[in-house]
This record gives C-alpha cells, sequence and structure tokens, in this order.
C-alpha cells in the first residue's frame, strides 16, 4: 500500500512525498499516515485513508501513438495567457478565470453525472448516482461528502443540499490540469482522528497547475476512478494505478509500448458528455456503432465501434472466432483475468468485525502481499476486514447491459444475498451477450426490522460519526434520520454481492483466451445453461448410443473374428 | 469364363477412395476432439483442422458424384438381390467353415451385393447427414437469427451420431478386408486398380480389342 516499501515506517508517506515532488510529479491527493511501531511493524493506528492514492510516476503524454507525429494539436497555449497568471488563492477562482473565456463550458458540465452525481436510467427510470446510491465497499457517499466528495469533481461538496447551479465550486483542474501537483482533500475534515490526512501538504501553486490545462490524461481520470471504493482498484478490478502506465501485456491500448490512449480516446463524447457509463452499457453493438461512417455518431465507448463487428481476420478461424461476436463480449476472452499487472482487488468486505481497537484507538493491519510486492490492509478498524485477489478468472453471464440497483428503498429477503446491482440477459435475447464480471462480495449493515440497506454516518466530527467513534447503532441511526428514511433502530449484517462488468485491461491479442477455456466440460462457461457449447454439452444418451454402436460393432468384428480363427482348418 | 487381372479402379478412383479416406480419418480425430473425448490438441487446432478437412471432402465429393453420373459408375452401386443371399450366408456361416468367397468381381459389377448396398447406404444416408448437420452446425450464425438457438443442439446431437455410425461402418470395412482372401489381396486393387474379374467371350474380346490398357498380365 505504500509508495515506497523500502524507506523505514516511520514517515516514510511524506518522504515519498517529498521524492515525487522533486521528482516534477506530485500525487493528486496524500495525506499522511501516523503509524506506530508494533511487533512486525505491520499495524499502524488511527485513520489516514487516501494516502495511498493519486498519480504514479510522471504524467502521461495524452497523444496516442497512432497520431504520427506526437504533437498536441490545441490552437491555444494555455501558458501564454495573461487570464491564467493569477494571482489566484483557491480552486473557485481559477475556475472564474476558465469560465471567462470557456462561457460554456459551466452550462455543460452542471450536467454531467461527476458534478450531479445523480443519474436516471432511461430504461429502468430509477435515480442512481453517488448521491444516493448505496454499494457494497464504504456502502454511501450521501451524508459523508466530508470525505467522498474528494472525488468530485467540484469544489466544497460537503453535504447532500449541494448547490449544483454555482458553477465556480466546477473543478476544472483536477480533469485538466497536467503537473501532477494538484491534488484534492476531503471537503471537510472529520473526526479528529482524521487530522493527519490534512497534514503536511505542499501548498498547490495555483496559477502553474491554471497554465497546464490540456485534455485530460490517464493521470487526471485515474487519480480518482483508479482508487474507487477506497484504495487501488479496491473497487472495480480492471481500474488500478497499473493503468497509469501499464505495460503492453496489462492493457494493449494504454500501453506507452502500445497505442498510449487516454481515457476519452475510448470514452468519447462532445460537450462534457462522454460514453461509457456502466449504469445503462451497450452489451451487443452490433447495429449502430460499428464501424460508424464519417458524420456517424461516435459517442460510444464500445470495442465495436472501433473494431467493427467482424474485428477477426477473413479465414476459417477468423470467421468461426467472428462467429461469437453477436453471443460472447470481446472482453470474455481478450481480459483473460481480473486485476492483473501486480495490483490486487477487494473480492469480500466484512462490515462485522469494524471497530476493534488498541489502546482506546482504531488501527489497520496489512495482511496481503500483492502481485507488486506492496502490502495491502486486510482489517481496518474503520472498515473491518478485507480479502484481495489477482489475476484471477472473471464470473461469465449473460447481460443485458441494463444495470438495476437495490437502493435505499428497496426492500429485500435478507435470508438470501442481496444484489447490490443485477441484470438481465438470456441466450434467447438477442440484444444480450456473455460478459466478464468480478463480483464483490460483503457483509454489510442492514435494517433488521424493515429489510433494506441503511445509509451510514461514516464522517463527521461529531459523536455519531463511525470513523472515530466506532459505534453502528448511532452510526446508522443518524444516518438514516438525516436523510428522512425511516429506520426500525434495529440493524443486523447481510450479505451483499455486486456486480462489476471488466472492459479495461485488454490485453494483446496472443494472451487472448484459448478456446478450451469455455470449449470443455469444466470451461469457464460451465455455469452458464440454456444453449449448446460444442466441447462442453451433449445429449446425455449420446455418447451412451456411441459406446453401444461402436463397442457393439468391435465387439461383434471381434467376436466373428475369433470364431474364425478357433474354427479355422475346420470343412474344406 | 476366364479370370482376367483388369482395371477396374481408375486412378480418379484411386485418389478419391485415399484422400476420402484420409480425410475421414482427420475428421472423426478432430471430430471427437471437439467433442471432448480426448485432448492432444488444442480445441481451437482441432476446429481449424476438422473445418479444412470437412471443405476439402465437399469439394472431393462434388467432383466424385460428377464423375459417377458421367462416367455412369453409379449404376455399380443400384442395390440388388441377387446372389445376396450366398454372401451373407457365407459371412455368417461358410466363413467358418473355410469356404471361399462366393462372389467373383464382374466387369459391370464391382462390389458384391451386400457391399453394394452398404456403400450405397453410406453415400444416400449416413454421408448427407453429416454433411449437412456439419454445414449447418458451421453456418449457425447465418439462421439462427441473432439468438442462441436450441436447434443447433439437435443438429451438432445429429452430426455426432452419423460420425459413431461412420466410425463403425470403418471398424467393418477394415474388418473386412481380412475375411475371403488375405488383407494385402483386399488393398492392392485400391493401390494398382487391377483386380481379378470373371469376364465373359465378349467383354473379354471388347477389353482385347478397345480398352487393352485396362487388361493386365
Amino acid at each position: 500500500m505504500e509508495w515506497s516499501p523500502q524507506l523505514p515506517v516511520g514517515g516514510r508517506h511524506l518522504a515519498a512525498l517529498l521524492l515525487l515532488l522533486s521528482a516534477g510529479a506530485g500525487p493528486l491527493f496524500a495525506g499522511v499516515t501516523a503509524e506506530a511501531e508494533q511487533e512486525g511493524g505491520r499495524v499502524e493506528l488511527g485513520i489516514s485513508e487516501y494516502t495511498d492514492i493519486g498519480v504514479k510516476g510522471p504524467v502521461d503524454n495524452p497523444i496516442t501513438a497512432l497520431d504520427e507525429d506526437r504533437q498536441r494539436k490545441s490552437t491555444a497555449d494555455h501558458s501564454e495567457f495573461e487570464e491564467l497568471r493569477g494571482p489566484f488563492n483557491n480552486g473557485p477562482e481559477v475556475t472564474r478565470a476558465c469560465l471567462e473565456c470557456h462561457n460554456r463550458a459551466d452550462d455543460q458540465f452542471l450536467k454531467n453525472k461527476h458534478w450531479t452525481w445523480s443519474y436516471t436510467h432511461p430504461v429502468t427510470g430509477q435515480k442512481l448516482g453517488k448521491s444516493v446510491l448505496i454499494n457494497n465497499f464504504c456502502t454511501n457517499a450521501r451524508g459523508n461528502e466530508g470525505m467522498c466528495a474528494q472525488c468530485h469533481a467540484g469544489y466544497n461538496r460537503t453535504g447532500p443540499d449541494y448547490d449544483l447551479t454555482k458553477q465556480e465550486n466546477i473543478d476544472c483542474l483536477v480533469c485538466h490540469e497536467s503537473t501532477g501537483t494538484y491534488y484534492k482533500l476531503p471537503p471537510t475534515r472529520g473526526n479528529k482522528a482524521c487530522a493527519v490526512m490534512f497534514e503536511g501538504k505542499p501548498p498547490i501553486d495555483w496559477a502553474k497547475v491554471a497554465q497546464s490545462v490540456r485534455l485530460p490524461a490517464r493521470a487526471n481520470c485515474g487519480s480518482c476512478h483508479f482508487y474507487g471504493g477506497g484504495g487501488d482498484n479496491v473497487k472495480h478490478g480492471d481500474l488500478s494505478s497499473v493503468l497509469f502506465h501499464p505495460p503492453r501485456e496489462v492493457d494493449v491500448h494504454m500501453s506507452e509500448e502500445g497505442e498510449n490512449f487516454a481515457c476519452i480516446i475510448c470514452h468519447v463524447g462532445e460537450g462534457h458528455q462522454w460514453a461509457g457509463s456502466r449504469y445503462n452499457m451497450i452489451a451487443r453493438d452490433e447495429k449502430e456503432h460499428a464501424l460508424p461512417k464519417p458524420g456517424m455518431e461516435r459517442e460510444t465507448a464500445t470495442c465495436e465501434s472501433c473494431h467493427g463487428d467482424r474485428p477477426h481476420p477473413a479465414g476459417i478461424r477468423g470467421f468461426k472466432l467472428n462467429d461469437h461476436v453477436d453471443r460472447v463480449a470481446c472482453e470474455s476472452c481478450h481480459i483473460p483475468a481480473v486485476a492483473r499487472g501486480g495490483v490486487a482487488t477487494k473480492v469480500f468486505w466484512d462490515w462485522r468485525t469494524a471497530g476493534r481497537l488498541k489502546n482506546g484507538e482504531g488501527y489497520r493491519e496489512e495482511g496481503y502481499i500483492q502481485g507488486n510486492g506492496e502490502a495491502r490492509h486486510t482489517y481496518k478498524s474503520i472498515k473491518g476486514s478485507f480479502e484481495y485477489d489477482e489475476n484471477f478468472p472473471p464470473v461469465y453471464r449473460w447481460f443485458d447491459g441494463v444495470m438495476k440497483y437495490t437502493t435505499i428503498d428497496t426492500v429485500f429477503d435478507p435470508s438470501k444475498p442481496v444484489e447490490i446491482n443485477h441484470f438481465g440477459g438470456s441466450p434467447q435475447d438477442p440484444d444480450s451477450r456473455i460478459w466478464p464480471f468480478k463480483k464483490m462480495r460483503t457483509m454489510q449493515p442492514y435494517d433488521k426490522g424493515n429489510n433494506t440497506l441503511v445509509y451510514m454516518h461514516l464522517w463527521g466530527d461529531d459523536e455519531d460519526a463511525f470513523w472515530g467513534n466506532y459505534d453502528f447503532a448511532r452510526a446508522i441511526a443518524r444516518g438514516m434520520k438525516d436523510n428522512g428514511i425511516p429506520y426500525s433502530g434495529e440493524y443486523g449484517f447481510v450479505e451483499t454481492w455486486s456486480w462489476w462488468p471488466q472492459n479495461h485491461m485488454v490485453a494483446p491479442r496472443e494472451q487472448a483466451l484459448d478456446c478450451d477455456q469455455c470449449h470443455s466440460k469444466d470451461g469457464r462457461l460451465k455455469e452458464l445453461t440454456g444453449f449448446y457449447m460444442p466441447g462442453r454439452d451433449s445429449a446425455p444418451w449420446l455418447d451412451w448410443f456411441g459406446l453401444l454402436l461402436v463397442g457393439g460393432t468391435l465387439a461383434g468384428v471381434g467376436g466373428h473374428g475369433l470364431l474364425r480363427i478357433l474354427l479355422r482348418g475346420r470343412g474344406s | 469364363m476366364p479370370i482376367r487381372k483388369v482395371r477396374v479402379f481408375n486412378r480418379f478412383e484411386r485418389f478419391w477412395h485415399w484422400t476420402q479416406a484420409l480425410l475421414v480419418f482427420v475428421l472423426l480425430f478432430t471430430g471427437f476432439r471437439i467433442h471432448g473425448y480426448y485432448g492432444g490438441i488444442s480445441f481451437d487446432q482441432a476446429v481449424y483442422f476438422h473445418v479444412v478437412a470437412a471443405l476439402s471432402l465437399v469439394v472431393l465429393w462434388i467432383f466424385a458424384i460428377f464423375w459417377h453420373l458421367t462416367t455412369g459408375t453409379w449404376r455399380h452401386y443400384l442395390p440388388t438381390t441377387r446372389g445376396l443371399w450366398p454372401v451373407v450366408r457365407f459371412y455368417a456361416w461358410d466363413i467358418f467353415k473355410g469356404k471361399p468367397h462366393p462372389y467373383r468381381k464382374h466387369f459391370w459389377r464391382k462390389h458384391n451385393p451386400l457391399q453394394a448396398a452398404s456403400y450405397l447406404g453410406l453415400k444416400l444416408f449416413l454421408f448427407p447427414l453429416v454433411w449437412f448437420s456439419g454445414l449447418a452446425y458451421l453456418s449457425y450464425n447465418y439462421w439462427q437469427n441473432g439468438i442462441s438457438h436450441p436447434a443447433l443442439g439437435w443438429i451438432a446431437t445429429v452430426h455426432v451420431a452419423t460420425a459413431f455410425a461412420i466410425l463403425a461402418f470403418v471398424i467393418i470395412h477394415l474388418y473386412l478386408l481380412t475375411t475371403g482372401g488375405s488383407f494385402a489381396h483386399h488393398v492392392a486393387p485400391m493401390i494398382t486398380g487391377y483386380d481379378d474379374v470373371e469376364l465373359t467371350d465378349a467383354e473379354l474380346a471388347y477389353l482385347e480389342q478397345d480398352e487393352p490398357q485396362r487388361l493386365g498380365k
């Protein structure tokens, strides 16, 4: 989890931070941990989330290798604009300067999910987005914006009643700055135990970062999206800090040895709206977007929007491979495993163990060494216990692209695992395909009386905040009350699952799955039924038929031949 | 009537037979690999060679059908009961007493009646069944109309069941080469083209007069 595990334990975050800054590449979000040397040096006291996030290594240059002269084609050099000379004292002042010229950018961005944190699903009509959803990681951002809105593309989002019309609060820099020295802190300071997260921060040179703006690079998007769920690759499984500078075998598109794609090369869009939301995916893209003609809409992030729906080269093998495209998502074969490249993802989270203390203080334990040699926390007092995994086969499911969510008002049966998100799809549905997923399992609090999920009050400088006081009863009662949600007053723990479609970390073609991975009796698709697959399926009587026919024939000719030998010489 | 060496299998017929034999073995080997009976080669390679062999066999058969029709060779396969009973009785009974095979090849009739009936069944029933099911299997994406069609399982079942029947044919075919004469004696005509044929005087005269190259020494 630390950047520089070779450094002495005490203060190594600060040392790493200074090292990175002197190299001209600072982290976007950095905090400093208070660590106490315990037996083995593996237990750290205090609360210090989000110290392990931010850009790793130099900021990438978002020019694809397909652009032969590798030059930026912008008609403006922002470092020469007088308007950006400053002085600026804070983010909103920079934003006002941006909006003086880009006078439609605010109208565009105020509609963006990164700003609103809300989304109405066009198919299900469900109200989704971080402002309301409950997940099975840190559970709810709602009511905890003081911390969670560290990753809001705006300034000072401290609560659910945020003014969504105040354009000067748009954070242009987090997406557009290119120095790597810009960082964000949680909007509020939380419990006093969290104070370490705010210490030792170098001041931001606002004019310098303002003059550095350009189209977003992986460093910009990744600073938040690679750390979803509270740490490196915790949530998605296919989005980790490895993708800042991935080797070619981890991601053939984003690797600097390959195409050097920035995120926006695939997540295309115009007017600060871009393609590729997980809420509503294009599970099968053969009609609208496969190989668009000039002038056609290309606001889609599907593989087919570049590769077409006959992506394999012509020939007998290509013909058979192309036969799969309508039923099997490209990702199913071309992303051979989840969490590749040395950074693990969380696969199980147990909130039941949260709240254990040492010397009256919360603590953390490292218990998993991931592929790149870094240790991950397997216990945190503020969150409970975790299990990690990396480079493991995904779970495959028929998927129609429409994600349905268990929201705060969904009543469920707690005797069965509750699916935080679920989806349709079947062999009989022409619009669904077989997709790879990371499945996340969690034991998390729920309202035992009403059989619903709960909002928890995790972050805050008060007696109810779980992060600091470690009392589920108060944290839940407060979280529910603040949002006007009926609460029975009794909580329990329910097993929840969430499903994370795997789209990133596309491997080079030579690492695509072998046919046998699925076309075998015990293959990756053994759980999927309702369709015939060669090598896996056969009518149960067919092998008996074959055995009887071929075995009977062999026995017949064998017996006939034996009789001839035994009776040789008789007669004639 | 004289028994003479006569070229009964011309060059195309022998090429057709041995190429078909090779392709059938490749198809059986790769097909049962695809079905999942054994490993050895990857699924990908098995499918590739299965498809290549199958398409080659289809091309070969297009030529073979043309050849059968234009040369009139198809008549050799016309089913008949004439002489059928002695052949059946030979395999079921007389063979154990060391009696000779009752059938003599005729110039206009290369196969004994049981043989001809078996080949006819193979050509009119098993081969078309395995090709049509195979082509439907191969081209499923062009008829299943965007969904995973339940018919595919039945097509595959028919295809594999027919393959079992063809394997049974191959076993019997090979075994029968050991009956009524040596294995080499039976295989030789398909290699050299020449076999002992009972000729009528008229047939012999015709061959000597018009096709002397078909008469062996």
